[in-house]
């Protein structure tokens, strides 16, 4: 056995056997996203059934549980219809970018305490910078479709997307402050103590709302309305195209969780700083916290459109820039006040 | 110094060649797997069975461009407030006094858009 370690550990040293081991951990992390999102779908239909006395997805194997992967393969045989009008090039571009984009913020996301692919001392700033650029993804597909419906819906979603993110990255600094670090890993050892959502709880649900609108969730959802603009930005896709922006959406939604979870909810701790009870468990401990704290969070995404009515525009954009906005800048104006008056900064590494 | 910080991002350049190959790969296979038999009328744009009237790209509010001129003005501001809120205990007084001057002025702006109505939504 400790040959095979250290075989393995000799192997991992030579150039293409560093480069094997990284893509091996990349796909252990990409597979187990994509899984996840393939059962939040599923997650998601069976909460709306079971909230609205349905009995949801439950033909395709035991209890429905294949049915997500009936439904990919059902997209995969279906013809890529690619409009008379369109440009080409972006609209096949645009769900890739979309999808992408969803996946590759996973790169600095810690998972437990050891457990992170790329632990960038910019985790934050990397993380904010990669989900703007979900805007793009959005805005290409509906410009890109020849289509009034679709462009109507791009439209919106830009700016909601956009104005959404100023509250969001207001929210952020508030955390920053507490934090004293950009390192995601320091974020969440920073709240071993008392986790951020209690001294910022309203910008914690501050921060939930404008991820609501950050990824076109109801009741924010808008840049879709199926009842007025017929699936919006997406109106024109079909097959995997159109489940390349399906899937990212829902990575999106499992990603705004995970920051959530990071920046307010202590990431991987565990409450009351509980220790693991099997000893030999001990290094799924922190895993076993961070998913199950991202798994309750979207349970919150998917309890809100099962009870909520759509956002008329004007309120929406009303609630970010005249509600939040001013909102969280006081707020960051007074943890910044409150940090200097009485000289209780964070300490960083501790 | 600069080896450092290839070490870091380097598998983040990974994993972004393997994203945009794996999605790349999920496209072209169902190019490759169905089969594609298009013709005038699946091509056309959608627009609830009529045929399209005209070309979609048409004038457009101009409140969405009053946004995004808004957005890059407060993403700017949270741009320059994240190195300030890490740095926050080196700098002291000093450093939160000179922001507060800069959220001062920013906000005297955000005042005057805010009356100006250029937030309303109608």
């Amino acid at each position: 056995m400790s040959e095979l370690i250290e075989a393995f550990n000799t192997f991992i040293q030579t150039p293409i056997g560093a480069i094997i081991w990284l893509v091996a951990r990349i796909f252990a992390i990409m597979v187990p996203v994509l899984l996840g999102v393939a059962y939040l779908i599923y997650a998601e239909r069976k909460v709306l059934a079971a909230m609205q006395l349905r009995m949801g997805p439950n033909v395709v194997g035991p209890f429905g549980l294949f049915q997500p992967f009936a439904d990919a393969l059902k997209l995969m045989g279906k013809e890529t219809i690619i409009p008379s009008g369109a440009n080409r090039f972006i609209f096949i571009a645009a769900p890739m970018l979309t999808f992408f984009l969803s996946l590759v913020s996973w790169a600095v996301i810690p998972f437990s305490d050891k457990l992170v692919l790329a632990n960038v001392n910019v985790g934050v700033l990397y993380l904010f910078a990669v989900s703007s650029l979900a805007v793009y993804g959005i805005i290409m597909a509906g410009w890109a479709s020849n289509s009034k419906y679709a462009f109507l819906g791009g439209l919106r979603s830009a700016a909601q997307m956009v104005s959404y993110e100023v509250s969001i990255g207001l929210v952020i600094i508030n955390v920053l402050l507490l934090a004293g670090s950009l390192n995601l890993s320091d974020i969440v050892r920073g709240q071993t103590s008392m986790w951020y959502a209690i001294p910022l709880f309203p910008m914690f649900i501050v921060f939930f709302i404008s991820g609501l609108a950050e990824t076109n969730r109801a009741p924010f959802d808008l840049p879709e309305g199926e009842s007025e603009l017929v699936g919006g930005f997406n109106v024109e896709y079909s097959s995997m195209s159109f489940a390349l922006f399906f899937l990212g959406e829902y990575a999106n939604m499992i990603l705004m969780s995970g920051m959530t979870v990071i920046l307010f909810l202590g990431g991987w701790l565990a409450p009351f700083n509980w220790q693991c009870p099997i000893e030999f468990l001990e290094p799924l401990w922190g895993i076993f916290w961070f998913t199950s704290k991202i798994c309750f969070m979207l349970f919150m995404f998917l309890w809100v459109r099962a009870t909520l009515p759509r956002y008329r525009y004007d309120q929406l954009m009303r609630l970010g820039w005249k509600v939040f906005l001013p909102f969280s800048l006081i707020y960051v104006v007074g943890v910044a006040g409150y940090l200097v008056s009485t000289g209780n900064f964070p300490k960083v590494g501790v | 110094m600069s080896s450092e910080l290839i070490q870091t991002y380097f598998p983040v350049f990974v994993f972004l060649l393997l994203a945009i190959g794996m999605s790349g790969v999920m496209i072209g296979l169902s190019f490759l797997l169905a089969k594609q038999k298009p013709d005038a009328e699946k091509l056309s744009p959608y627009e609830c069975g009529f045929d399209p009237f005209s070309d979609a790209r048409h004038k457009f509010d101009v409140r969405f461009y009053l946004v995004s001129i808004l957005f890059i003005i407060f993403d700017l501001e949270i741009a320059f407030l994240f190195p300030w809120a890490v740095s926050l205990g080196a700098i002291g007084m000093f450093g939160f006094w000179s922001m507060m001057v800069f959220l001062g002025v920013l906000t005297i702006g955000f005042i005057y858009e805010w009356r100006k109505g250029a937030l309303e939504w109608e």
